[in-house]
């Protein structure tokens, strides 16, 4: 792994060049993001809840002023108490870029969590809250590279965004999805997932699948016949699974500056 | 002041340490970055200071630790609005090496960049005045590898994406040039008391 190395020194350059650094980032960014777009709030209005699992629930809101975005892009989300206190996270989005005028998230239910606990006890249609976005081109997929995802639990979220986008336009370049999740009742989008995805469970599973964490294995077939130019990778979930996802790609082979990461604590 | 209907939010007592938008973390420390976490042991770690400066040097890990051990003690602040109070953090403070190599008066700012090719901009007046370190040691033990290990840049006054993991380098400029979360719609300075969050805040 080249990354690993110790880097040669760089040439020292021309005060008026652009810096280059003595390595290229492992994963270069390509998608430009509007800044209006992410430095402005705006209000939407939640207009529908879905139960997905017993624990996560898909908010979805009409957003008239939003600019579009790329699947696997997140927003910012604020709440704000009638004293000024204000609360703000980052969701991935959920839903396609063609969904005309709203967008979706899927939240899970986080024991204690102040922003998510408003959502699962509290929130009902009609309500508005502010979000700002879309942010960051990082971990976006246009549509134009073959796309091996890979996530865990809330993980699908961004990337069920790249199956819905594959699938409304009709997209013939390669997708696969492989997604772990304790066992099948706490899969996100179950019913939505086709023959794209390969599904892990790692606590308990239907009659007649193995149970286990996500293995070479699993990864394998994929990784043994890439698609011409090979996989942009992109990995989503718990820190913990971030790291052994990303480390069995890259023994597997897959280029480390082809394998975005998305992690959540 | 747009109220959301039913939100209170925790029980909250005013913190002075807490910069707007920011939470309190408590015990956890969500690690966010956007790469594979690289495989980089100390003997193989390096860090070079160049480009605008009279005596351009490269510390390897036995020569970087010879240098003045300092320790920062405090906050730190993430730019999605985690923050994480009373940490610890064993390494050098960045004045010894930048003393070392002589800056010329011309240059005013900074690229950081890491051993995977992440770089991030500064302006070189907040790296001096004791106020950044290379670090190596968190509460006493080494760095992990996913929190930037062997070494990663300090910069606590700024928001953490600045605090480059995997710290390789800098490269001191007479003018500014973005890193790469500021190519991609993040602030170019990042101060968390006035949430420079992203570009045109």
């Amino acid at each position: 792994m080249t990354e690993t190395s110790a880097a040669p020194a760089p040439p020292a350059a021309p005060p008026s060049g652009t810096f280059t650094p003595a390595t290229r980032f492992a994963v270069p960014g390509r998608i430009p993001v509007p800044d209006e777009a992410a430095s402005a709030w705006q209000t939407v209005t939640l207009t529908e809840i879905r139960r997905e699992t017993p624990w996560a629930s898909t908010f979805r809101f009409r957003a008239p002023a939003w600019a579009g975005h790329l699947p696997g892009q997140h927003l910012m989300l604020r709440l704000t108490a009638a004293d000024g206190y204000t609360a703000q996270r980052h969701y991935s989005i959920a839903s396609a870029p063609d969904d005309e005028g709203h967008i979706e998230l899927t939240l899970d239910h986080v024991d204690g969590g102040e922003v998510s606990g408003w959502f699962h006890t509290t929130a009902e249609p009609g309500d508005e809250i502010e979000v700002r976005g879309p942010l960051s081109g990082f971990f976006a997929w246009p549509g134009d590279r073959p796309a091996l995802l890979i996530g865990a639990g809330s993980g699908i979220v961004p990337l069920m965004s790249m199956v819905r986008h594959h699938r409304a336009r009709g997209l013939d370049v390669p997708l696969r999805l492989v997604v772990s999740a304790r066992g099948p009742e706490e899969l996100i989008y179950a019913r939505e997932l086709g023959a794209e995805t390969t599904r892990v469970f790692t606590r308990s599973a239907p009659r007649g699948t193995p149970v286990g964490r996500l293995g070479a294995a699993h990864l394998a077939p994929l990784l043994a016949g890439p698609p011409a130019g090979g996989w942009e990778a992109y990995v989503c979930g718990s820190n913990g699974f971030a790291e052994h996802a990303s480390r069995l790609l890259v023994a597997a082979g897959q280029p480390v500056d082809r394998i975005r990461i998305e992690r959540f604590g | 002041m747009n109220v959301t209907r039913g939100f209170t939010g925790r029980p909250r007592v005013a913190d002075p340490g807490l910069p707007p938008g920011q939470y309190d973390a408590g015990d956890d420390w969500p690690v966010l970055s956007a790469e594979v976490t690289p495989d980089l042991a100390p003997a193989d770690w390096t860090f070079r200071v160049d480009g605008l400066v009279r005596a351009p040097r490269t510390w390897n890990w036995d020569e970087a630790h010879a240098l003045p051990e300092s320790v920062y003690e405090g906050d730190i602040h993430c730019v999605t609005s985690w923050s994480k109070f009373g940490m610890r953090f064993g390494g050098v403070s960045l004045d010894a090496f930048l003393d070392a190599v002589r800056p010329e008066p011309s240059a005013t700012h900074v690229v950081a960049y890491s051993h995977t090719g992440y770089t991030t901009n500064l302006p070189l007046s907040d790296l001096t005045g004791g106020r950044a370190w290379i670090a190596w040691d968190h509460d006493g033990r080494p760095l992990p590898a996913e929190h930037g290990g062997p070494a990663r840049l300090l910069v606590p006054h700024l928001y953490f994406w600045k605090s480059a993991k995997w710290i390789a380098g800098l490269r001191l400029l007479d003018h500014d040039e973005p890193g790469f979360w500021e190519q991609n719609g993040y602030h170019a300075r990042g101060n968390p008391w006035e949430e420079q969050r992203y570009s045109g805040d």
